[in-house]
């Protein structure tokens, strides 16, 4: 459903993605692994629209989304979260949940401001579905603290919450267990199997290699801009290409 | 009331004035609320007060005509700005602004002078065109504002506001002010609710020109510069943004104080930069801003323990 | 060709004084990422004290030029602890100190003001002009004529800009300005006192609107307390031209912007040689926000 054929993002005279090929098929948990700075949240970047590659393309479904602003790549299903936080922090967790459903709504300004039934019907919808997001991530007691005052592991889940409210068809994770504890990284773990579960595709950047053995059919490596392994969490674990460039890594560091 | 606001120093045209300030701060409330820092809705109140002014000496149109053209104007005027300029981010955006206020200021004072020259040009002989007046604006204006017309636009647009921030559309500009990214990835297309935003600031900055207009009855370019930018800010900034009560008590007080403590006009400057200044290092939400004061007491009472 | 030339050496002048201007916004911006805007009423501030110093105490030229650098130095700090550092150290947006410094900038044009009337019961006055070399230079080639002033005032800016770039690049306050400039933090931990440059830089950029502003009065002799709006916006220009925060780039501006102010008046009058420098402006900010010589950011991620 998602693929990108000979992706390059090159920034001045880094490369930053180099001739990238990656397949993300529907139903599956495809994981992204990599070395820092190999390009990974740029590839996400690129998918998402935040950023726009310099040559190649991207398709979702059929559609070429590598020239798309984001709100376009988006209301084709494509929902994501990021490395760093990015919740709006001064606004309840209900509220956060109901932003990311501003393309569930249809109702216009005008219906708002005239307060139509149809404005008032839709506006009691989202806020139900919201409330069914807080519950299933374990928010409920939360929904109405400001997000940027919530404790770390409540606000990458309300993240992972607001990406699900766009009720989307893929998933980009962007390292979403930086930061969790073991359990918690398990927990998380189960929730993205559960996102399979409904039918979700998700592309998935992970650290941490008990998360990616736990929930990915297919992993794909990254070092240095260029994908340089591909296969199941098994082969990928014992390939020598991928050894040597964590090993390299961590000479370094 | 109006007796004991004009003991105060509050006579009824301070208190239209103070009203005009306040339709002002709600004007720019809009574009700060959707976290674009425009400095242009003073230039919009000039293509409002002009198009109104016009209207009612060339045309002797009413109140009600002159409304409606010149807000409409001041926002088709915003549309062809807001494109390109709202691209621009933070100080980008507002010197790009400043630029556009400047820009309409020097257009209304030569305005008369260019049509004379291409007149000139065509017929060979020398006119005299007077339709803006240069410097020195549209004179004798008919006074067609009344106080009940302000306070009946400010409660319909205060009502406006609550709705729409209870709307999606509201929703998402707070969501643009706070992560513009993160907003856009959610579907939100940043693009559109900012020129969107835009041209309703511009509209409403419009209106408040056409009854600015209609209230003092000479207006100049000069009184639409950077001075009146600033002050439009500077409502918003006294109040706050948080909330939409914040521009109005704004820009009532801004307006109301220098007439109540009779400052002579020269301190007036003194007193709007400091206010600038002090509120927004040591009181960043402005006055209309419960947790900013919830905070504030918890210190004091915390340097008094 | 004639009157293009005269006016092209008038240019050059004025260049100079623009460009001296425009140097301290682009010196705050680079290291700060702040824009100033009271960085136009310093300007003010500049031929105000230049003309009490001369005016009323009967000072000269140098005296009143010391006068200005260090007043207008002073009082640039002065913004910097009470207008920007609270701000800073709070973590506030950058637009938070743009509006501090806009309420600054009121407040001290408001305060010349006040000077002003106070002092020569009027809101504006006058250079005296007896203290002012007048002599004409000609030069009969060319047929044009400068005042010596304008000589005086365009070797001042030009040795003052070269100072200006031999103290960022040579000596060991410039390095850490510009470490500083490079990045906060790094700075703070090779263990250069960050404030302290801060407020240095402020004191420089303020002495050299002080300087700008007192020759702008020694040039046009008539001056007001509201000076600095004209200069405010074109010394924005100048920067902008010059690419953001960038030293050399902000001179280039200055002469530029009064050069584009000049042909515009040889050609279309007076009236519209504003109105060219701001469309300018906003031709850049839109398709050329990294000014003439720029890099163009190869990301808007």
């Amino acid at each position: 459903m998602l693929e990108l054929r000979n992706v390059t993002r090159q920034f001045g005279g880094l490369l930053a993605l180099s001739g990238v090929n990656l397949t993300v098929p529907d139903g599956l948990i495809v994981g992204l692994i990599g070395p820092n700075g190999a390009g990974k949240t740029t590839l996400i970047n690129n998918i998402s629209g935040l950023d726009h590659p310099t040559s190649g393309t991207i398709h979702f479904q059929g559609h070429a989304i590598h020239r798309a602003p984001p709100h376009q790549v988006t209301r084709l299903g494509i929902a994501r979260t990021y490395q760093n936080i990015r919740l709006f922090g001064e606004l309840s967790a209900l509220q956060n949940l109901l932003i990311g459903q501003h393309l569930r709504g249809q109702a216009s300004l005008l219906e708002a401001i005239l307060f139509t039934p149809r404005y008032r019907r839709e506006e009691q919808a989202l806020d139900q579905r919201a409330h069914a997001l807080l519950e299933r991530f374990g928010l409920a007691q939360v929904a109405h603290v400001p997000a940027g005052t919530l404790p770390y592991g409540d606000q990458r889940r309300l993240e992972m919450a607001r990406a699900l409210a766009i009720q989307p068809r893929l998933v980009l994770l962007d390292e979403p267990t930086a930061g969790m504890n073991p359990s918690e990284t398990r927990e998380l773990g189960e929730q993205i199997l559960r996102f399979k579960a409904d039918g979700l595709a998700v592309l998935v950047i992970e650290h941490d290699m008990s998360l990616i053995h736990q929930v990915c059919d297919q992993v794909y490596v990254l070092n240095f801009g260029q994908i340089i392994a591909h296969g199941t969490p098994q082969t990928i674990k014992a390939d020598p290409v991928v050894i040597e460039a964590y090993l390299g890594q961590e000479e370094t560091e | 009331m109006l007796e004991w606001l004009s003991s105060l120093g509050i006579t009824e045209v301070v208190l239209q004035l103070m009203l005009i300030s306040a339709i002002m701060g709600l004007s720019i409330y809009f574009t700060l609320y959707t976290g674009m820092f425009s400095l242009a809705n003073a230039a919009f109140m000039a293509i409002g007060a002009y198009v109104g002014a016009l209207l009612s000496t060339q045309l002797d149109q009413p109140l009600g005509v002159c409304l409606i053209a010149g807000a409409l104007i001041a926002g088709l005027i915003a549309i062809p700005i807001g494109w390109p300029v709202l691209r621009l981010r933070d100080i980008y955006l507002a010197i790009a602004t400043i630029g556009f206020g400047e820009i309409v200021r020097i257009f209304l004072i030569n305005f008369d002078n260019v049509i004379a020259e291409i007149l000139r040009n065509q017929t060979g002989e020398r006119v005299r065109y007077e339709l803006l007046g240069g410097a020195r604006g549209i004179r004798t204006i008919p006074t067609y504002t009344e106080t009940w017309h302000l306070i009946l636009f400010v409660l319909i647009l205060t009502f406006l506001i609550t709705r729409l921030h209870r709307s999606r559309f509201g929703r998402a500009m707070a969501a643009i002010r706070q992560d513009e990214k993160a907003a856009a990835n959610l579907g939100i297309n940043v693009v559109y609710v900012k020129n969107v935003v835009f041209v309703i600031g511009a509209v409403i900055a419009g209106a408040g020109g056409v009854f600015f207009a209609h209230l003092i009855r000479n207006i100049t370019p000069s009184m639409f510069g950077f001075d009146r930018a600033v002050d439009i800010l500077a409502y918003a900034v006294l109040g706050g943004v948080t909330s939409w009560i914040g521009p109005i008590v704004g820009g009532l007080t801004l307006t109301g104080i220098p007439e109540i403590l009779r400052f002579s006009q020269d301190y007036r400057g003194v007193f709007i930069g400091l206010v600038l200044l002090l509120i927004i290092v040591y009181f960043p939400g402005g006055l209309i801003n419960p947790t900013a004061w919830r905070a504030f007491w918890q210190r004091v009472r915390r340097t008094h323990a | 060709m004639d009157t293009f030339l005269q006016q092209a050496t008038n240019a050059i002048s004025l260049g100079a004084i623009y460009a001296l201007f425009a140097l301290g916004y682009a010196l705050v911006f680079s290291i700060l990422g702040v824009l100033n805007l009271a960085h136009s009423a310093i300007f003010a501030w500049g031929a105000l004290i230049g003309l009490i110093v001369m005016l009323n105490l009967g000072g000269s030229i140098p005296i009143a030029l010391i006068a200005a650098i260090v007043t207008c130095g002073l009082i640039s700090m002065a913004l910097e602890v009470f207008a920007f550092r609270p701000l800073r150290q709070r973590n506030a947006a950058r637009i938070s100190q743009l509006i501090s410094s806009i309420g600054a900038a009121i407040f001290l044009v408001s305060l010349a003001q006040i000077v002003y009337i106070r002092l020569y019961n009027n809101s504006e006055a006058a250079f005296p002009r007896a203290m002012i070399p007048a002599d004409l230079i000609v030069i009969e080639a060319l047929n044009i004529r400068v005042t010596l002033m304008r000589v005086i005032v365009l070797l001042i800016a030009l040795a003052l800009m070269v100072v200006l770039q031999l103290l960022v690049t040579r000596s060991r306050i410039g390095q850490q300005m510009r470490a500083v400039s490079f990045n906060q933090r790094i700075a703070a931990l090779l263990g250069i006192n960050v404030g302290r440059i801060y407020l240095f830089t402020f004191f420089l950029a303020g002495g050299l609107a002080g300087v700008a502003g007192l020759f702008y009065g020694l040039v046009f002799i008539q001056v007001d307390p509201f000076i600095g709006d004209d200069v405010a916006l074109i010394g924005l220009t100048a920067i902008v031209l010059g690419g953001m925060g960038s030293i050399q780039g902000a001179v280039v501006g200055g002469f530029l912007v009064a050069t584009i102010q000049t042909i515009s008046t040889v050609l279309g009058g007076s009236d519209y040689r504003n109105a060219v420098v701001f469309l300018l402006l906003f031709l850049f900010l839109l398709f050329r926000p990294q000014g003439l010589f720029g890099q163009p950011e190869s990301s808007r991620a």
